[in-house]
């Protein structure tokens, strides 16, 4: 699906223009372990907000029901402390088919070959920015932490 | 080996007839024999065993062999014909059909015919027997134009057949001639138990009654004349007064019979004619013929083992017994009569609960020889392999049959030795089972797949709980445990997560997965809580705590569909409609260009509406009157009715008005899976209520409740619950059972699943829902009442809530803004959904049909 993303980038054809940060909600407009739709250039994004209160955006297309539905999956955790399968990693599962994604990088957990793009995010005065579409890094993208965000802002 | 082929041929494809030819074939006679089948009967062999459930499940489901014919093209099955002759010199079998069949080796497998006493009027039109498919669709045809019916005889296929009698809705009599019924295995204290258990039922027993006629009234039966008894009126007269071997074609034959009646033949099976076998009910090894399956599957495996060189031996058979009636518990088994020098017995009495068992133990006490059950046969699984293994009896044998027996049924199975056979029906020992479950190549995992594998439990089904409890007993020795975890976040299944929520009146996630969980959760147990949070508080599905635990139908109040749009079904109760209400279905639709789409359960579905959308479709919805139809939740989705007796000249009860308090009563009740339901107004069916999660039949006097059905993949009929029920018990147990399910069954498990599931299945539930055995009924009812006096509208409630109502938009940022990866095209007249190829991005692709604003024209 890396296709889909490099179409994203090149229609808009301005690279400064994907490199701003553009707002597009408050952060409570975002429920705690809830995703919503929101716009950004043109794109339908998935943002979302999980419990320890880190807010992550995704590409809202899902590849594989071809269909623009991610932001209304159910959010929660794969993995972690006790369960001997390394780190616990929030993730989204589709409502159609419930494929699980990774919040933080896009990385299809059903499926390694799979990666729905994935976008910076920043909270700031308590407005949920998106930034550009974030190159794959292997799980290292964090996220934003709101309070470490509005601190900093 | 000469390389002629030689020819095998098997009279009969009855239950014997089907096992020696599976058997011929697993164990390679077919690499010798060409093998030829004849059957009389129209169809394959089926299971007459559960022949009565033919009015339950239909001929299909009975099949022994449904793909038709057998998976080996040396084995050629020929039904509907008979074999009318035997030329023992010329090795030759005449058919019905004119031809004729050459053998080097027969096999009689015919099986047994009810026995009519030569009474005058015997052969009227109203009088049947008991035995095929064929008869009891000639039964039910009569029984629908009669009011009583009589069964002459009151041994097991007797009773077996009242019970059918009364279920299909006649008032029925036993008349039996001995002093007791089931005079064969019962003695008389467990006969006179057994009397009441019966007359509980509303059957009326006449013992130590000889028919002397049937009565006759315009050509038709019309009643029994009793010796010494005033006669019984009844239009339907069922002659099931023993059963004799069909042994004519071996006695035209010339070949030896026993005393009476049956082929006889010797321990291999073999007759008088060295090429000519007999096996199953017509055979009479040692001068005795045996009328119960598991022998006759011993003689099938004999002959084969005898045709391969082997050694096998027929040498008797266990004649242990149970009773397969509703309700009634009987089993005799082993020397039930204390015959054995010495024997001792063992009685436990409870008139009041019905209940009466007795141990016929030796005269040391150590070894048990056999007993009688009635009332509670619970035992008798553990009982009757005590016997054949002949196993050292615990200190205190009456603890077997004392009513705490039950708490102790784990140490009698593991005194069991391997070589205990655990089902008789199908021979298969404690070793065999073990086996299933230890071997390294594909072990089984559970009882469900032992069954499968082994055959135990498969025929009679009498020994299930032994199986499952020694599956059980293995893993739990071996340390493997059956993992029943709902997920990776709660170490519980769905039922006790149900009770640790309700014990502790959790109603947060946050509570439940801190206190008894790990993580933050996941679409498994979200679901599931939200399910589960819905069923104890009735709240709102979208409120604060639980909105995000929501599948997105739930989350949405619509059913998503392939391109991310909604469908809307309002709640139409029982499918019945005003045209006012119709037109404003259709006025909807047009308006916001939905696809429309009449659907199985009697209402009708618009598709295609966008997030943005379902509040103004609803408002309109609503404003006319409309509910939410949950259609999008795992709940009540409807309960569809045929047209009742208001109109339809056949029905017999308003099946409609009985469908809408149905669906008013039960609708948002959050379950474990969807819940279907019907109602028909007659037998005739046409609301397919036995498709269905509770279906209702009307009958002359009430209802019958029939629980436990689906469609779908793997389609199940439900199966009768009660009987001849008044509306309000009907409720009651109604009630009862959705609380029982939606407490105790696993996430997604519809009630068939659930059922087979339980411990004793459908009795179980029989015994919770009708008999109160938990004691749980107020406690059922008073939750369903509870669910019933808080329901609302969710619909309604969204659209009065500016809260929920700010979600549905497309983007947040943008609510006015159609989703651009949202498009349609048309087909026959109505849109559809056009295939996508990609992400869009608005602004170079937009979808068409979706302006900027929304979609509604007003
Ligand atoms: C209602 C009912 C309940 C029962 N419950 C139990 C139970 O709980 N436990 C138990 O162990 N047993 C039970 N039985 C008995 C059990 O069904 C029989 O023991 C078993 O079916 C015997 O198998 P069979 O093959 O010998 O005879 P059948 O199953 O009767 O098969 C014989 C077949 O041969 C055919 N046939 C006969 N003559 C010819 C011919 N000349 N040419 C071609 N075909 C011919 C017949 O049409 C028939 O299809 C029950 C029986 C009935 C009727």
């Amino acid at each position: 699906m890396s296709a889909g993303e490099a179409t994203a980038v090149d229609l808009l054809g301005a690279p400064e223009d994907a490199r701003t940060w553009e707002p597009v909600c408050r952060l409570h407009d975002l429920e705690v372990e809830g995703g919503a739709a929101v716009l950004v250039r043109g794109e339908a994004v998935a943002v979302f907000r999980t419990h320890d209160d880190r807010v992550f955006a995704l590409s809202n297309y899902d590849p594989y029901a071809r269909a623009s539905v991610l932001s209304r999956g159910i959010v929660g955790t794969k993995g972690g402390a006790g369960n001997g399968a390394g780190e616990e990693r929030p993730f989204v599962a589709s409502p159609m088919h419930k494929q699980a994604f990774d919040l933080r990088t896009g990385q299809c957990l059903d499926d390694a070959t799979v990666r729905v793009p994935a976008y910076a995010v920043r909270v700031a005065d308590g407005t949920v920015l998106v930034g550009p579409l974030r190159e794959h890094t292997d799980g290292a993208a964090q996220g934003a932490s709101a309070e470490a965000a509005d601190e900093g802002g | 080996m000469a390389h002629l082929r030689k020819t095998l041929v098997v009279v009969g494809h009855g239950m014997v007839g089907h096992r020696f030819t599976q058997a011929a074939i697993e164990r390679g006679l077919t690499e010798t024999y060409d093998v030829v089948v004849v059957g009389a009967e129209p169809r394959p062999a089926y299971d007459r065993v559960a022949l009565t459930s033919f009015f339950e499940v239909g001929a299909d489901a009975l099949s022994l062999l449904p793909e038709g014919e057998y998976d080996d093209p040396r084995v050629r099955l020929v039904t509907g014909v008979e074999a009318v002759g035997l030329d023992r010199d010329a090795r030759t079998v005449s058919l019905s059909d004119g031809s004729e069949l050459a053998y080097d080796e027969l096999v009689l497998a015919t099986g047994a015919a009810p026995f009519v006493p030569p009474v005058p009027g015997h052969d009227l039109p109203g009088c049947f027997v008991y035995r095929t498919i064929e008869d009891l669709e000639a039964i039910r045809e009569a029984a629908g134009s009669a009011r009583v019916g009589a069964v002459v005889g009151g041994g097991l296929l007797g009773l077996e057949a009242a019970n059918a009698l009364a279920q299909l809705g006649l008032e029925t009599h036993v008349v039996e001639m001995a002093p007791r019924l089931m005079a064969v295995q019962v003695d008389d204290a467990g006969g006179a138990t057994l009397r009441r258990h019966i007359e509980s039922l509303g059957l009326t027993v006449h013992t130590g009654a000889m028919t002397s006629a049937v009565v006759e009234r315009d050509g038709r039966a019309a009643g029994l004349e009793l010796k010494d008894a005033d006669p019984v009126e009844a239009e339907v007269v069922v002659f099931s007064a023993g059963i004799r071997p069909r042994d004519q074609l071996a006695r035209t034959a010339g070949l030896e019979v026993a005393e009476r009646g049956g082929v006889l033949v010797d321990e291999q099976c073999r007759s008088s004619d060295r090429h000519v076998w007999a096996i199953g009910e017509c055979a009479a090894p040692a001068g005795r013929m045996y009328g119960l399956v598991a022998p006759g599957y011993t003689m099938a495996e004999v002959v084969v083992d005898a045709l391969l060189g082997g050694p096998g031996a027929f040498t008797g058979a266990d004649m242990s017994t149970k009773l397969k009636l509703l309700g009634v518990d009987v089993a005799s088994f082993g020397d039930a009569f204390a015959a054995t020098e010495g024997a001792l017995e063992l009685v436990f009495a409870d008139a009041v609960a019905g209940v009466y068992k007795k141990l016929v133990v030796s005269d040391d006490g150590k070894r048990l020889l056999g007993g009688v059950l009635v009332g509670d046969a619970s035992a008798y699984g553990l009982l009757r392999p005590m016997v054949s293994s002949g196993i050292e009896l615990p200190e205190n044998p009456e603890g077997l049959i004392l009513p705490a027996a039950r708490a102790s049924a784990g140490s009698a199975t593991d005194a069991m030795p391997d070589e205990a056979v655990v089902c008789s029906c199908n021979n298969v020992t404690k070793g065999d089972i073990l086996d299933r479950v230890a071997r390294d190549d594909e072990p089984c995992a559970d009882a469900a797949c032992v069954t499968k594998c082994s055959r135990a439990g498969s025929t009679c089904g009498s020994c299930k709980p032994v199986v499952k409890k020694l599956v059980e007993d293995h893993f739990a020795a071996v340390g493997k445990v059956v993992d029943k975890s709902l997920c990776e976040h709660f170490p519980l299944t769905r039922q006790e997560l149900f009770e640790v929520v309700a014990v502790h009146g959790y109603t947060r996630f946050d509570d439940i997965v801190a206190g008894h969980g790990r993580g933050r959760g996941c679409d498994i147990c979200k679901p599931a809580v939200a399910s589960i949070l819905a069923s104890q508080l009735n709240g709102h599905v979208l409120d604060k705590d639980t909105r995000t635990l929501q599948d997105t139908n739930d989350a949405f109040l619509a059913n998503i569909q392939k391109n991310g749009t909604y469908s809307v079904v309002p709640r139409i109760p029982g499918g019945e409609i005003t045209p006012e209400k119709l037109i404003v279905i259709g006025e909807v639709a047009r308006d916001f260009d939905l696809y429309t789409k009449i659907t199985g359960g009697q209402r009708i579905d618009l598709f295609g509406a966008r997030v943005e959308q379902l509040p103004a479709i609803w408002r309109r919805l609503v404003d006319a009157g409309f509910e939410s139809g949950h259609a999008y939740g795992k709940s009540l989705r409807t309960v569809k009715s045929c047209v009742g007796s208001t109109w339809c000249r056949y029905g017999v009860q308003d099946s409609v008005q009985l469908a809408i308090d149905l669906e008013l009563r039960y609708r948002g009740l959050r379950s474990p899976h969807k819940l279907k339901g019907g109602v028909s107004g007659c037998a005739r069916e046409c609301a397919e209520a036995r498709a269905k999660d509770f279906g209702v039949i009307a009958t002359e006097k009430g209802w019958n409740l029939y629980v436990a059905g689906n469609g779908g993949a793997n389609p199940a009929h439900a199966r009768l619950l009660a009987g001849d029920l008044d509306t309000e018990t009907l409720v009651r147990y109604l009630d009862r059972f959705l609380m029982y399910y939606i407490r105790t069954a696993d996430r997604l498990q519809r009630t068939a699943a659930w059922v087979d599931s339980l411990d004793g299945g459908l009795d179980r539930v029989r015994e919770v829902v009708v008999d109160d055995a938990l004691g749980l009924g107020t406690e059922l009812e008073e939750a369903m009442a509870r669910h019933v006096d808080t329901y609302f509208d969710e619909w309604k409630a969204t659209l009065d809530d500016p809260d929920k109502l700010a979600r549905f938009v497309s983007f947040l940022n943008a609510p006015d803004v159609p989703d651009p990866h949202i498009s349609f095209t048309t087909e026959r007249d109505q849109v559809r959904p056009a295939e996508p190829d990609g992400p869009v991005v608005l602004g170079t692709t937009i979808g068409v049909g979706a302006p900027v604003g929304s979609g509604v024209a007003r």
